[in-house]
């Protein structure tokens, strides 16, 4: 830039500006028809889950997508995650990310546009506020107006409507971690507890801020992802640009006049209008840009009804443009988004998928994991032999008591296994819980075992839910250090 | 086609506010922030004037202030350990009314006594029977099947409660091993020295043997046993076994002798209550060699 461009006003200059309202025209098109049904299906999805049953047996919950917080599991359909496979939430916020990467890279904030919901919510609160309020020049002219009971009465309503959303938005949040219709009920008797009301009156009152006040403002000035986006976006992302060579010089165009020194944008301001951001897209890609398409379908119409080709507006990338100034046509979607990044990307995405769908079928219904004690490391008894301490975690995900015979496989002679707390080696664990057991092995004095520094032990478990003999690896300590 | 828009995105027709401020020819853009940012930024300020009237803030000479409602973070652990005493109480009474051997039958017992024994060992315990209690010298091995005093659940109940050699405590456990250099000649007590290293079958001189015997019949056997078995009477340790609390060998056997050992553990009665006594005795009576 020509510094000669710059100008400095030190004076009188304004740090901070106020807020320019922005009030988005209706729209119609194919952009804004996939996106209404991706509000239903998200909101759909959302509001209902909790109220799914699933029957899982007596003593379990039913409720199909569950977050017990107090029991530590976490439900889903016939998935039930214990703290210590907390990897696999792990895995699918990692899945969850490198998602987020493959879509930006090939199709630009996309998410932004269509499927977060600071938009979702957004959209629904504008389309409550057009039903009520009016479209574009209704909204203009009531906000410009006087307090009148007329202005009055329309922004109760409009307030009082998005409250109810915002109850319902916090509301349905609560339900996931309770059982739903037990909640629903403590809810409207008032014994629910504090943390439920809490949870609802935030999420109940952020909703109404954002979707009602904030709006572009969050995407703008308070989500991180803007700024994270420009490093996942390459010249052959697909976002949303304006045909520039094609548009220029843009002018209102006369009837019965020759108009073939303009090109064919008539300045007609329908994308300015209703674009949710208050931006011009005419000017080009820019940070505030969520690439929610509806000024394509605005543009669309207007050129349908000029009898001009559509996409003046479209989805466009950096590495088509001088092709198509020079006069070549764009490339097809699909070269701009199967190119070797977005497929790396589709490809890390998919491994990790397959080795958590791979967990998740291998995982066992019963586990052991061993712990040597390491303080002390060993005990001398009375009669001078040598006993090495582990701690046994039993863990019995079934939802009947199952019953584990414990034992250990070693070339150390003479070893003797005891289990703390019973006679003999066989635990019973109850339904859905871990039994702690502390399990020694003893070595007489003679054995060479209490001299060496380790010697190899395997302990294994039987349980009576399998056929198969679960083993773990571990090491007898003697007396030799190192 | 104009000059417009042509290879770049940026608005090239518009001048670029900047704040004056130059460094070297790079100039400060000006970015306004909207202002409701700057609001949040005074309501942040008006919060924090608002919990400082609220909660106590200002350190004064005695105390900070008080804060509106009086809360003290103090006062809130204090409500929390009374809710969870009051939630805990029916556990309390099940544990000191029963029969110290019978928790063992109840799952729900020994859960909460297993819980309340660990933290309890870990506070009161650990500091001179070690964390994972494996004693140091001087300190009993909790985790082994030699008892001075017994290790049943009664004798260890016992122990914790009223101590050893606890002044204060009329039926603490007592006795003492005197210190024979006083008693005894030079040559006896090196005598006696190898003739109780012998019982375990440790290192010593063997000729000494026949007369330590001698020795050790008149002045150790009255506690230490016949044979040198040990007695719990007396929390006389057992000297044919592999375990030495003040450790083993001639230098550590010598000193015992010659000086005397009089370890002493204190009365627990007067720090724990009841419930937790027990719930200790349970702890340490299954971690290992409980009888």
């Amino acid at each position: 830039m020509n510094p000669s461009e710059m100008t400095s006003n030190t004076q009188n200059m304004p740090l901070y500006k106020p807020q320019e309202p922005v009030f988005p025209r209706r729209v119609n098109g194919k952009f804004r028809t996939l996106k209404w049904w991706i509000m239903g299906v998200t909101l759909g999805i959302y509001y209902i889950t909790p109220w799914i049953r699933f029957d899982r047996g007596p003593g379990m919950p039913d409720q199909a997508v569950l977050i017990d917080l107090a029991g530590r599991r976490f439900f889903m359909f016939w998935i039930e995650i214990w703290p210590h496979e907390f990897y696999f939430v792990a895995g699918l916020l990692i899945m969850a990310g490198i998602g987020l990467f493959l879509f930006t890279s090939a199709f630009g904030r996309v998410w932004c546009g269509y499927a977060c919901p600071q938009t979702v919510w957004t959209d629904l609160f504008i389309l409550v506020e057009r039903w009520i309020d009016g479209d574009r020049n209704a909204r203009i002219r009531l906000w410009q107006k006087k307090w009148t009971l007329d202005k009055i009465l329309r922004r109760t309503v409009k307030y009082t409507l998005w409250l109810k959303i915002g109850l319902l938005t916090g509301g349905a949040w609560v339900f996931y971690f309770a059982d739903a219709p037990t909640l629903a009920l403590s809810l409207f008797n008032g014994t629910a507890p504090m943390v439920a009301w809490i949870s609802i009156m935030v999420l109940t009152m952020t909703t109404f801020c954002f979707g009602g006040f904030m709006r572009e403002q969050v995407c703008t000035y308070m989500c991180p992802w803007p700024r994270i986006q420009a490093a996942m976006m390459d010249e052959e992302t697909l976002t949303i640009g304006y045909r520039f060579w094609r548009g220029e010089p843009r002018g209102k165009h006369q009837r019965r006049e020759d108009n073939s020194g303009l090109g064919d944008c008539v300045d007609c301001s329908a994308c300015v209008n209703v674009c949710p951001m208050g931006i011009d897209i005419r000017d080009g890609q820019q940070l505030e840009c969520i690439t929610c398409a509806l000024c394509i379908d605005a543009c669309d119409d207007v050129m349908r009804r000029l009898n001009r080709p559509r996409g003046l507006i479209d989805y466009l990338a950096l590495s088509d443009q001088s092709r198509e100034i020079a006069g070549g046509a764009p490339r097809p979607v699909w070269r701009h988004v199967l190119r070797p990044r977005t497929m790396v990307y589709t490809a890390l995405w998919a491994l990790i998928g397959i080795g958590l769908v791979y967990a998740l079928f291998v995982r066992s219904e019963v586990e052991f994991t061993v712990a040597p004690v390491r303080n002390p490391v060993f005990v001398t008894l009375a009669d001078g032999s040598l006993r090495n301490i582990y701690e046994f975690r039993l863990r019995n995900k079934t939802g009947m008591p199952v019953t584990f015979q414990l034992g250990v496989d070693s070339t150390v002679d003479d070893m003797q296994m005891l289990v703390n707390g019973v006679a003999g080696t066989t635990v019973t664990v109850a339904a859905d819980s871990i039994s702690v057991r502390r399990v020694y092995l003893d070595v007489p004095a003679s054995s060479e075992a209490t001299k060496q520094h380790v010697s190899q032990v395997i302990f294994w478990i039987d349980s009576n839910t399998d056929d198969d003999r679960h083993y773990v690896q571990s090491v007898f300590n003697g007396r030799e250090r190192r | 086609m104009t000059g417009k828009h042509k290879d770049t995105y940026i608005k090239a027709d518009q001048p670029v506010e900047t704040t004056g401020h130059e460094w070297d020819g790079i100039k400060e853009l000006n970015n306004p922030l909207p202002r409701w940012w700057l609001w949040t930024f005074y309501a942040t300020i008006i919060w924090a004037l608002g919990y400082m009237v609220v909660y106590p803030s200002w350190p004064l000479v005695e105390q900070a202030t008080r804060g509106l409602f009086g809360y003290s973070s103090r006062g809130a652990l204090e409500a929390e350990i009374t809710r969870y005493s009051a939630a805990n109480a029916r556990s309390d009474a099940a544990l000191v009314n029963g029969d110290l051997a019978s928790i063992a039958a109840s799952p729900e017992l020994v859960n909460y006594a297993m819980s309340g024994g660990a933290a309890l060992f870990r506070t009161y315990c650990a500091q001179c029977h070690g964390s994972g209690a494996a004693g140091a010298r001087g300190y009993p091995n909790l985790l082994d099947d030699e008892w001075l005093w017994g290790g049943g659940i009664e004798d260890i109940y016992r122990t914790i409660r009223h101590g050893i050699r606890e002044e204060n405590d009329d039926n603490t456990r007592v006795s003492e091993m005197p210190a024979f250099a006083e008693v005894l000649e030079q040559d006896e007590l090196a005598d006696v020295r190898h003739y109780v290293l012998s019982l375990s079958g440790a290192p010593h001189n063997p000729s000494l043997v026949p007369s330590g015997a001698r020795v050790y019949a008149d002045n150790c056997a009255s506690c230490h046993g016949e044979t040198g078995q040990g007695d719990r009477e007396f929390g006389a340790p057992s000297l044919v076994d592999a375990i030495w609390l003040y450790g083993g060998g001639q230098q550590n056997v010598a000193d015992s002798i010659a000086r005397g050992r009089k370890g002493m553990m204190p009365a627990w009665q007067t720090r724990l209550s009841e419930s937790q006594i027990r719930q200790v005795s349970f702890y340490v009576h299954q971690l290992g060699g409980g009888e």
